[in-house]
């Protein structure tokens, strides 16, 4: 008889004890979905965490606007198929101001689209708890947050005073207006990410494959054309090339890689042999020094 | 990331199922400021080809900048997270590190070598298996390696390995690692080690990281990468008596209704008998439901849902067990405590109690004794303040499900919470449960005592109000003007930590208890039960620490 659990199996193990943890003592939790493979992961492990019972909480999409086509499309989906309730936020003050990442800049684009809507949504539902993908290997600052990691009555973060994290004891306890965001996969690096979701066959958003895609070359990333609100500059023109996604988030902010990996074996495989680390691919780590940190002092996950 | 990498090319599903039966080891490293730890976790990092080249980029360029190695890389600054830190030099939390080999996945607990040095250790401490104790070899053996290695043993971890650092520094001197080795296994033999590995490494220079150095011939034992992935952490728990805290009743529809929780110890197979720990009643397992399809069996570890034969009543904060071997049921535990804020802790005051099951309020009723983690005395002490180890008794308002931590960790380990700033102040470690107990103690109401006052007045004395746990001084019966005599034995049994509670009729009494506080310089707490009052009576705040109590130099 095998006793020893695999490392996918523990990791599996300790974010289905962190889910349901939070499903016993919030009254109002909801998971914010990204779409990307770690909410994939995520909503797959909710999924298994309250088998019979559909996982008893919404999923809350931060819609920039910008997210690309087929983003929205599975996500739809997605909810529907796995019994979900999906609530999509918009920051609409946003909209109005006609923020948008080309006129504001990625740094106040992603304040106000992102960080902004995420308050706001989290203000107006009064969710008291609000599940996350992140990973601790992803970023340097994530490295030391807890899964369980308090926030202001402002959604504010302080690193410096954060709550001890012993075994698997969390603490839950929030005054009215705090909140806690919850990181069920905190131990999991990108590689445990992939594994998994080949051993479990978990659905994934197409633009993770290779593909033939209209791109741009911009600031030394491939930019996809995914709607004609990209302003092709005179200096740009656009090709069709093979690519893919590392990492999912909103078109204009997001590079692709040139790539032929179609299938998952290949993703896993281009990704172990390559050596470029994947939150390269986003422009807003790249802002300024300690770019990660300040944005998650104030709201962002 | 080039491991395996030929395999990787050429069959991408061989190495993937290879991959599959990868285990997962968790450790923490252990140094003082220069032990050089930040540099022995980026160098391991490093080796096992977890750098991309993005961060060997920012690596170099900060390296330049900020490094300490005169512009050669400073692997240090792959781990210093948060930019606090980075300007100060210094690393002041517990971080999370992430690599892996072809055989093992690894959770590396980073911890700081400063002040906070006891409560972050302890944090990183309580979820790894294996703990790595840094030794300057110049330095040989300092106070910290001895308070690492308490530690260490405290928080359950068996399995110890000694690196001795910057071997190149001394030569390799093989005598002088020696020596170093000898004086560790005899002041680590009480500590019950399981193993002790000690290993002559250079940490900067890659010496036996992870291939063999040329340097040290004479060392026969393992490389630390070797010796990390082939570590067999004692899985036992298969073994030991089924436990299951449950965590959430399923019940979808009024034909499911499904417990359930992970594992913290023991096997559970279809049809086994289990006892519900609170109530005593037992069942059988019906189901091990999980989504991929029903289990036969599950062990420790696994976050399960069973569904049992008989409809009995079972919600979060119930634990399923074996039925041969029921935990300890008791409101009185003795235990390990580690006080983890800054606000010291105050005896007889109410702090939320959180276990593997339930949170239920409980106070620290005596601090047997605190442990200088510097010399492994014990000495006696009012109250334990930041960092402080003590062994602590404790009362629970309701009798929970306990194991000594040195069986189970899931079930022997709890936290208390302050109730009004919600801050996690303290980590426990159950020791035992009271020895008077029997297994089935139910919370009883504390009795009265008769001789405890006359019509009008009150004798308080030490032997009026001792006798229970919490000495009770009932004047619910009284319906006249009340006041106390306080004798010095009363306010001795207060200033040994110990509390009172007094039973009021209604508000109208608090009167003379807030007059005989005020008097004696006496703190109480205040609390409605239903149409009643309760006033738990203390002496007022804690007493200064020593100054060699708090952990000083480092």
């Amino acid at each position: 008889m095998k006793r020893n659990l695999t490392h996918l199996q523990q990791l599996e193990a300790e974010s289905i004890h962190i889910i349901r943890e939070v499903v016993a003592e919030f009254s109002n939790p909801v998971m914010l979905y990204s779409i990307g493979k770690d909410s994939a992961v995520m909503l797959h492990l909710a999924r298994k965490a309250f088998y019979p019972a559909p996982p008893p909480f919404p999923l809350l999409h931060v819609d920039t606007t910008w997210k690309f086509r087929e983003m929205i499309q599975f996500r739809d989906r997605m909810a529907a198929e796995c019994g979900f309730d999906l609530i999509v936020h918009v920051n609409e003050e946003g909209v109005r101001q006609g923020i948008s990442p080309f006129t504001h800049g990625s740094a106040l684009y992603t304040d106000i689209m992102k960080t902004e809507g995420l308050k706001q949504a989290l203000d107006k539902y009064r969710f008291d708890a609000a599940f996350g993908g992140a990973r601790r290997d992803e970023e340097k600052s994530r490295a030391k947050e807890r899964i369980f990691s308090f926030r202001s009555a402002n959604h504010r973060w302080d690193p410096k005073n954060q709550r001890p994290e012993l075994w698997n004891l969390y603490n839950t306890r929030i005054k009215p207006g705090e909140s806690i965001r919850v990181f069920p996969l905190s131990n999991w690096t990108e590689l445990d990410v992939w594994q998994y979701i080949h051993l479990e066959n978990i659905p994934i958003v197409p633009l993770y494959y290779a593909a033939v895609r209209p791109v741009v070359e911009r600031d030394g990333m491939l930019i996809m054309v995914d709607d004609d609100r990209l302003d092709i500059r005179p200096d740009e023109t656009v090709q069709y090339k093979s690519v893919r996604f590392r990492t999912l988030g909103c078109y204009p902010l997001t590079g692709a890689v040139e790539s032929t990996a179609d299938t998952l074996p290949k993703i896993i495989q281009e990704m172990l042999l390559t050596r470029t680390s994947e939150r390269q691919g986003r422009l807003i780590d790249h802002d300024q020094a300690g770019s990660m940190e300040k944005k998650k002092q104030e709201g962002y996950f | 990331m080039a491991h395996q990498s030929e395999l990787i090319e050429k069959d991408i599903l061989a190495y993937l199922k290879s991959q599959e039966e990868k285990s997962l080891l968790r450790f923490i490293t252990c140094g003082s400021v220069d032990d050089g730890k930040s540099t022995l976790i980026g160098r391991l990092l490093w080796d096992s080809k977890m750098i991309f080249e993005d961060q060997l980029a920012a690596l170099e360029a900060d390296s330049k900048k900020v490094g300490t190695q005169g512009g050669a890389i400073d692997y240090a600054l792959l781990l210093d997270g948060l930019q606090a830190e980075r300007e100060q030099g210094i690393t002041i939390d517990v971080a999370y590190r992430f690599f892996s080999t072809d055989r093992r996945k690894f959770i590396v607990a980073d911890t700081p070598g400063h002040e906070q040095y006891t409560r972050n250790m302890v944090t990183g401490a309580s979820t790894a298996q294996v703990a790595v104790i840094l030794v300057d070899a110049r330095k040989g053996l300092l106070t910290q390696t001895r308070r690492h290695s308490y530690l260490v043993s405290l928080v359950g971890i068996r399995h110890v390995v000694l690196a001795v650092n910057k071997m190149d520094l001394i030569d390799f001197d093989e005598g002088r690692f020696a020596s170093i080795v000898r004086d560790y296994e005899e002041f680590a033999a009480p500590l019950g080690f399981a193993s002790i590995t000690a290993i002559p490494i250079s940490a900067l220079n890659g010496d036996n990281i992870i291939e063999p150095s040329s340097s040290t011939p004479w060392h026969k034992g393992p490389t630390l990468m070797n010796y990390l992935e082939t570590v067999q952490v004692a899985e036992e728990r298969a073994d030991e008596p089924f436990r299951l805290p449950v965590q959430w009743v399923n019940r979808p529809h009024l034909d499911f209704r499904g417990f359930c929780g992970t594992i913290a110890a023991g096997t559970v197979r279809q049809g086994d008998e289990v006892r519900v720990a609170a109530s005593g009643r037992t069942s059988r397992v019906a189901r091990i439901v999980t989504m991929g399809g029903d289990l036969s069996e599950a062990v420790a570890g696994q976050a399960v849902t069973l569904t049992l034969t008989d409809e009995i009543d079972i919600s979060r904060g119930d634990m399923l067990t074996a039925t041969d071997t029921p935990p300890r049921l008791s409101r009185h535990p003795e235990a390990h405590l580690v006080w983890l804020h800054d606000t010291p802790l105050v005896p007889g005051q109410v702090y939320l109690v959180k276990t593997a099951t339930a949170v239920t309020p409980g106070r620290v009723t005596r601090v047997q004794y605190a442990v200088d983690v510097n010399t492994l005395e014990q000495r006696q002490v009012p109250t334990l303040g930041l960092n402080g180890i003590g062994v602590v008794r404790l009362e629970l308002d309701r009798a929970v499900a306990f194991d000594p931590y040195r069986q189970t960790r899931e079930t022997g380990s709890f936290i208390l919470i302050d109730r009004y700033s919600n801050a996690t102040v303290a980590a426990g470690m159950v020791i035992t449960a009271a020895p008077l107990e029997s297994p089935d103690a139910q919370p009883v109401e504390a009795g009265t005592d008769e001789g405890a006052y006359l019509s009008r007045q009150f004798i308080l004395s030490e032997s009026s109000v001792s006798g229970t746990d919490m000495g009770v001084a009932d004047l619910t019966r009284e319906w006249g003007p009340i006041e106390f005599e306080v004798s010095p034995s009363f306010l001795d049994h207060l200033g040994k930590g110990n509390r009172v509670l007094f039973r009021l009729r209604d508000v109208g009494q608090l009167e003379p208890v807030a007059r005989m506080a005020y008097e004696h310089n006496l703190v109480f707490e205040f609390g409605r039960d239903r149409d009643r009052v309760n006033v738990i009576l203390y002496k007022s705040g804690p007493e200064p620490l020593p100054q060699d109590f708090e952990e000083g130099g480092l």
